[in-house]
């Protein structure tokens, strides 16, 4: 029983999870400084595992199953901090004689959990995506299926500002949803439309739900199906699932859940869902945003305009609502055109993201003020453009 | 189940170093006498003698551990680990109590309060190979539950067996075995060992000290002071036995190439087709063929005699329906022609125990043939 083997297994695991020495560890998101969260005591205690403070380390973790005693990671790691005191391990879970899909679960959580130690959200940059959020949103919600994380960005007076990040699950079979039953979590701009308090759900979505509006008018016009894509807690014997878990759904621990769903504002709190967000600095989200705002800007002058063909520029060949088509769309807007003798379009409460499904779309929303020598109408409306031969068009319009 | 086992032994081992070792004259019969009741499963009686013993010196250390393996053998265990808990407060600087607490905590399934027991005794002791054993087997029982946890499997099967295990053992263990160490052990720390315990609650710095300088570990022999490492040395029957396997090896000293009389093998080959013979012959539970390997100055435990050695091995070895043995990893170290040790794996089966232990013979060529001049476990 000697003991320079088992310092060696320790440092070897903290060099594979951690990626070595300089890794930066344990970091907390701003906002959430108040108590350590179970997921930043694993990655100390992981972090200190190369070092020779075993009976620290074991404490470390020991408070952490008394804190979450369903924490199957921390487990794991325990097993492991005392299973490297009798032989060398090569990676997490060595030690254990286990099913190998369950053992792989439990490394693939730690893998994405101890990735989000090491790679921090890059500071000052903003996802590419949230280039005009609601006035009226407090937060948006930013979800990385391939990283497993959750982030969410606080509304700070239209510039988005990371307050948080979680560890998430997602579709068993990855994302880009298309089809019923296909395991999958869907891509693209969605939002929060109600709430299910724990009360009303079955034990397995734990301590509460927010479903989104997959499929969205874009999925619906993609041919995808499926519905019931909610955002949603654990049961109550289990603290966080395998990083590939759910249906479909995007599932929090329950503690996150309860601690973002003061945040969640129905109808209103955006969720994005990537496959693998992209940062942008502040020059280049103000340039995309101003890019893209002066676009629309024009498309609500040239409806003013009353000028059909300028007015239609900014229509693709692919546009469609729900009831019309391009031809039959120009046709209503000739007809109207004619008979006004003036138009004006008030546009407010603009939001504008990118779609992470597709570079080139933006999901917009507003509340269209229009006026005319004959009608007045106040309606929310949504519409996606599509950038085609250099120019933002619009493939979708309709009520929101 | 093997570790569980591999405590036992540990606890019996640990027993018997500390009863004969701490000994002081005077009553050092009397523990002696209790000591074989307590071998020979006459526990009451043992009990009642001790306790008799106890009455007129309710300090003595040997005679409470004694007292504690005596409850532990009658499964009295909380009885036991009050009476080690309570010698631990007494005198800190003692390993064994703690290792035999932690013995009895693992077998209650406390293996946490075991790891607590055990990683102190390693503090008082730090080269205490035993509780270092110990400790690595609770180690690997801590994570294997604690695995279980994280991938949900129930161990409550495991568990139980567990326990059937520990009961056949406290009867029919390998203690043997393990028990035949305690001779070499006993009288490696008989030298320095009584005085320490004179002194032990009083000056627990020199009981340490001393208690360094009876180990099998070269370091800590070597920190200890040189008169007292050079007693300890004089004092021990085979002085080179203890450490000549690995640092022979270490040193990559290549063991005599002396040609055996007929097969044309090398001494070291002789010595482990010695050690495979004598295996096969307690696997087919062949006694006689099996008392054949020990040389007749073979020296059992300590105030036994060679027949009644004879009789528990006969009695062991029968108690199985079957045996089955394996032996690897040796290591063969010489100390002259005619003087042999080989440290081994030995893998031991039987329905009634499982255990893994390292054992080192030592063996002694008489007119050609290497017979087993000592057993004892470790290496």
């Amino acid at each position: 029983m000697g003991r320079a083997p088992l310092a060696l297994g320790l440092a070897v695991i903290a060099a594979l999870t951690l990626g070595g020495p300089g890794s930066s560890t344990a970091r907390i998101s701003p906002g959430r400084t108040q108590k350590e969260t179970a997921e930043v005591m694993l990655q100390k205690a992981v972090a200190e595992m190369g070092s020779k403070k075993f009976d620290a380390t074991l404490g470390e973790i020991d408070s952490l199953i008394r804190a979450q005693p369903n924490f199957r990671l921390a487990h794991l790691v325990r097993g492991d901090l005392l299973m490297a005191r009798v032989r060398p391990l090569e990676k997490i879970g060595a030690g254990a004689r286990a099913p190998v899909q369950r053992l792989s679960d439990l490394r693939d959580e730690a893998a994405a959990r101890l990735r989000a130690a090491r790679e921090r959200p890059p500071q000052g940059r903003i996802p590419k995506y949230l280039l005009q959020m609601p006035s009226e949103a407090r937060y948006a919600i930013v979800v990385d299926t391939s990283r497993s994380r959750l982030y969410l960005y606080r509304n700070d007076g239209g510039l988005p500002r990371l307050a948080g990040d979680y560890y998430v699950s997602s579709g068993k079979a990855g994302a880009v949803k298309t089809r019923e039953g296909d395991q999958k979590t869907p891509i693209g701009v969605y939002h929060v439309v109600s709430s299910l308090p724990r009360q009303k759900l079955l034990d397995l979505y734990g301590a509460g739900a927010f479903p989104i509006n997959y499929p969205n008018e874009w999925d619906r016009r993609m041919g995808r199906n499926g519905y019931g894509i909610w955002l949603h807690g654990t049961p109550s014997d289990t603290y966080s699932r395998p990083p590939r878990a759910s249906d479909g759904c995007v599932v929090l621990t329950n503690a996150d859940l309860e601690a973002l769903a003061p945040n969640f504002q129905v109808g209103l709190t955006p969720v994005i869902i990537s496959e693998n967000v992209d940062w942008i600095s502040d020059e280049e989200w103000r340039s995309d945003r101003k890019e893209f705002i002066d676009a629309f800007e024009r498309w609500r002058l040239d409806w003013e305009s009353r000028d059909t063909e300028r007015y239609l520029s900014h229509y693709s060949h692919r546009f469609a609502t729900k009831k019309e088509d391009l031809a039959q769309w120009r046709r209503s807007k000739q007809r109207v055109n004619v008979s006004r003798a003036w138009i004006k379009v008030g546009v407010s409460d603009l939001s504008v993201f990118r779609d992470p499904g597709s570079e080139n779309m933006m999901v917009v929303e507003f509340q269209q003020d229009y006026r005319s020598s004959a009608l007045a109408n106040v309606m929310k409306k949504r519409q996606y453009w599509l950038r085609e031969g250099g120019r933002w068009r619009i493939v979708y319009e309709g009520a929101a | 189940m093997a570790r569980y086992s591999k405590l036992f032994a540990a606890l019996a081992l640990s027993g018997l170093t500390a009863v004969f070792a701490l000994v002081s004259t005077a009553s050092a019969d009397e523990l002696q006498d209790i000591g074989k009741l307590l071998r020979a499963g006459q526990h009451a009686q043992a009990l009642e003698r001790v306790n008799r013993y106890l009455a007129s010196r309710p300090g003595d250390a040997q005679g409470r551990f004694l007292r504690g393996l005596v409850l532990a053998e009658q499964n009295r265990t909380s009885e036991a680990i009050d009476a080690f808990t309570r010698l631990t407060q007494d005198y800190p600087d003692l390993p064994e109590p703690y290792n035999n607490l932690a013995v009895l905590f693992a077998a209650q399934g406390q293996y946490e309060r075991a790891r607590q027991a055990l990683e102190q005794s390693i503090r008082t002791h730090p080269s205490y190979a035993t509780a270092y054993e110990n400790l690595g087997d609770v180690y690997a029982k801590l994570a294997s539950q604690a695995y279980d946890k994280a991938l949900q499997l129930d161990s409550a099967n495991t568990n139980a067996q567990t326990k059937l295990a520990l009961l056949r053992d406290l009867t029919a263990g390998p203690r043997g075995a393990a028990a035949k160490a305690a001779p070499v052990r006993a009288q490696e720390r008989s030298g320095s060992a009584p005085a320490v315990l004179a002194q032990a609650p009083a000056k627990p710095a020199a009981a340490a000290q001393a208690s360094a300088g009876a180990t099998l570990d070269a370091k800590a022999a070597a920190k200890a002071e040189a008169t007292a490492a050079a007693k300890v040395q004089a004092r021990a029957p085979e002085p080179a036995v203890p450490k000549a396997p690995e640092s022979a090896t270490r040193a990559g000293q290549p063991a005599p190439k002396a040609r055996g009389s007929d097969a044309g093998e090398t001494q070291s080959e002789a010595v482990v087709r010695t050690v495979n013979e004598w295996v096969r012959a307690w696997e087919s539970r062949d006694v006689n063929a099996y008392l054949a390997f020990y040389a007749k100055d073979f020296k059992p435990q300590a105030g036994e005699s060679r027949a009644d050695w004879e009789a528990g091995r006969r009695k062991r070895i029968l108690a199985p329906k079957e045996i089955a043995i394996s032996a690897d990893r040796y290591k063969v170290s010489f100390s002259g022609e005619n003087s042999a040790s080989v440290s081994f794996r030995q893998n031991y089966r039987s329905e009634l125990v499982k255990s893994v232990n390292t054992k080192t013979l030592v063996l002694a060529r008489r007119d050609g043939i290497w017979l087993i001049q000592q057993e004892k476990a470790g290496p």
